[in-house]
């Protein structure tokens, strides 16, 4: 089961070590993580996407309550939460694949946002098995470099908000 | 006023007027602000057992106990007290040097990252970078040290840090901290529940924890078990939250425990679990308690309920505050049929083996022990066979008995014992250790007679690390491997260098008669006794 952690945390040095170590040393998966200053410069917001099984995803929300740098979590699932994820990818083009690589990237809502002679880099933000998808349909195109962030995720707003 | 005076006003304001510690350049600015004040430091003889030190004056004033050491090696060497404490939830303060704040991360004589090291053992920590920040630090890390779940805070401070000016000092009257607001009270609906579930029960029973004792309720717990006639059996850390001449009291549970205890946890219908992990040497197969069971689990912690054994009903509080509002209430309920089933239980346990008769029989010897010590005395047993049989046969009158039950720390019991002296010097204490324990902790006799601090050391002697040597019995067959301990040292050349009594029993001739007079003497000193090497738990 997939769950994910939007944790408010206090902006000081130490902190994403703190709550990435208690993964680590409660034997947590990390599936992805992502870290940011908000709207306020004293908190930042960790978003980290984790699996397992529905006892462990709750002790990782007590755990994460006990630390004493956390402000607030809020925890969903994929279908309550809008996540996007943002991945930038460098292929090798030819004469002969270049049509296909520009198709697909107009089917799946990406965007060439850089080239040479022989490479070009894809940019795609959307949410993680659309970018997933853009790799597996890149395939069998030469990629040379991928760079991928965690997951961002808020909480979908609902009618009464 | 510089840092470290400081940090020293703060632990004045904080009530300290004990600390144990070990120094090094990074501190020094600490202790030569301290030579100012009335607070006693304590020079231990390695930082290890500062902490333990603390621990047992913790545990006995129910005050935060506090340690001072030096950057890298001096922090470092802290971990493991540190670690022991978190693991048992005693309040520290763990005050460390640390190099200049400019020399950070350059990797300078002695520099350790004792905050990153220490992690996941402390319930907070701080790295103090700003001496203006000190006076809100201290007050929070007392405060965090002492509410909840209580634990260890670990304040880290650069040697610049303590050698700044700090201007306009004023130590704050409370916190304020967004993030930490422990829950004090039960949840009023939870706590109904409690009444309706014990007038259904028939067979109820209390599992009381460590957490009885933390947070003073052993009162509350006997009133509330005897209003109501409900049977009591203890983990590890509760024992002495009951005494055992309590009627309703049946011992510790756990692979080490009493069978009847054990018995009456797989027999009962209803479970209270309070203040206590369900942890895996108490409780084998956790998944198995609720099965057939209603379980209540009270804990200060939330992440505890549910960890290792999902509760029925959980209520999350301090549980001196639980205890005083279920007591404005009243069940109908009568337990005697179960009661009755519990005391035979209790009386067909068989007795332990005895060992050979030319040994002493620690069983015996620690009943007799238990029986001679003073009402209120502190019992503390350190780690190995000497434990599970402190713990089987320690007699509870009303004292305390502590020992390392989470983290199962050798060497725990002389440098706690220390402590819980220096805690409250009219209060007997015994350490009780093996030759093993006794030999990790060897160096704190001489912080114990250079301070005038006398406890009483029973040294159990079998020439073996002898829980490993049982388990390397049972499990390779008696393949013994780095378990000899042979017979060095001569523990009454020992005593006899510290300028410690010495008293040595070689087999239960006597027993009664040697314990007693070697309680009554003013000195401190060692009691050892020889042991069957041979001699198991069970």
């Amino acid at each position: 089961m997939k769950r994910l952690y939007s944790i408010l945390v206090e902006n000081r040095s130490g902190v994403l070590s703190k709550v990435s170590g208690l993964f680590a040393r409660r034997c947590f998966n990390i599936d992805s993580l992502a870290v940011g200053e908000t709207d306020d410069p004293d908190v930042s917001c960790i978003t980290i996407v984790s699996s397992g099984e529905k006892s462990t995803l709750e002790q990782i929300e007590k755990q994460l309550n006990k630390k004493i740098d956390v402000i607030k979590i809020k925890t969903f699932s994929e279908d309550e939460s809008i996540s996007r994820e943002l991945m930038l990818v460098k292929v090798k083009y030819t004469k002969a694949n270049r049509r296909e690589i520009m198709e697909i990237c107009e089917i799946l809502d990406a965007k060439i946002v850089d080239m040479s002679k022989n490479l070009m880099m894809i940019q795609i933000c959307d949410t993680p098995d659309k970018t997933a998808l853009l790799l597996r349909m890149l395939n069998g195109v030469a990629i040379i470099e991928v760079a991928r962030c965690g997951t961002l995720a808020l909480q979908k707003c609902s009618l009464s908000d | 006023m510089i840092g470290s005076d400081a940090i020293v006003k703060c632990l004045e304001k904080e009530g300290v007027t004990t600390l144990f510690g070990y120094p090094g350049v990074a501190i020094c600015p600490f202790f030569n602000s301290i030579l100012n004040t009335k607070i006693e430091s304590i020079l231990v003889r390695s930082e290890q057992n500062a902490a333990h030190a603390a621990s047992g004056y913790a545990r006995v004033t129910g005050k935060p106990g506090v340690c001072v050491a030096t950057s890298g090696p001096g922090a470092t060497n802290l971990i493991t007290g540190i670690a022991t404490a978190y693991a048992d939830s005693i309040p520290l303060i763990c005050i460390t040097g640390q190099v200049d704040s400019k020399l950070l991360g350059s990797d300078v004589f002695q520099e350790a990252d004792i905050t990153g090291a220490a992690e996941s053992f402390v319930k907070y920590s701080y790295l103090i970078k700003d001496v203006a920040d000190i006076p809100r630090i201290m007050k929070e890390a007392f405060h965090i040290a002492t509410t909840g779940r209580k634990g260890p805070v670990l304040i880290d401070v650069p040697i610049d840090v303590q050698n700044s000016t700090i201007t306009g000092f004023k130590y704050p009257d409370s916190v304020n901290m967004r993030t930490y607001k422990p829950t004090v009270k039960g949840h009023a609906v939870q706590i109904k529940k409690v009444r309706t579930e014990l007038a259904k029960a028939k067979r109820p029973l209390i599992c009381a924890g460590g957490g009885v004792i933390l947070s003073c309720a052993q009162k509350e717990l006997r009133d509330f078990s005897h209003t109501y006639s409900i049977p009591v059996v203890s983990t590890m850390m509760g024992i002495s939250a009951m005494t055992n001449d309590d009627p309703l009291y049946f011992g510790m549970i756990g692979n080490n425990g009493k069978s009847y205890a054990n018995r009456a946890m797989k027999e009962c219908d209803l479970l209270i679990v309070i203040g206590a992990r369900i942890a895996d040497r108490a409780v084998s197969s956790p998944d198995l308690v609720t099965k057939d069971t209603v379980l209540i689990h009270i804990d200060v912690d939330p992440a505890e309920i549910g960890k290792n054994v999902g509760p029925t009903i959980p209520i999350v509080g301090d549980i001196r505050s639980i205890f005083n509002d279920l007591a404005k209430e009243s069940a109908e309920c009568d337990f005697h049929a179960w009661l009755k089933t519990l005391q035979g239980y209790k009386k067909a346990e068989k007795p332990r083996k005895a060992p050979r008769r030319k040994y002493v029989d620690p069983a015996k010897f620690i009943t007799v022990l238990s029986e001679a010590l003073d009402k209120n005395a502190v019992y503390v047993a350190d780690v190995g066979q000497n434990q599970m049989w402190s713990c089987g046969y320690y007699i509870a009158k009303g004292g305390r008995f502590l020992t390392s039950g989470g983290m199962g720390t050798m060497g725990y019991s002389i440098p706690a014992a220390i402590g819980a002296k220096k805690a409250d010097m009219k209060r007997d204490v015994v350490a009780v250790c093996g030759d093993g324990s006794f030999q990790m902790s060897m160096c704190e006799l001489a912080t114990m007679v250079q301070n005038d601090i006398p406890i009483k050391i029973i040294v159990f002697n079998n020439g073996y690390l002898g829980l490993v040597r049982e388990y390397q019995h049972n499990t390779y067959k008696a393949n013994y491997s780095m378990v000899n301990l042979g017979t060095c040292p001569d523990l009454s050349k020992i005593a006899e260098a510290y300028d410690l009594l010495y008293w040595r029993l070689d087999n239960n001739t006597d027993m009664e008669k040697e314990v007693k007079s070697f309680l009554a003497q003013k000195k401190a000193g060692i009691m050892e006794c020889m042991l069957d090497p041979m001699d198991t738990v069970k």
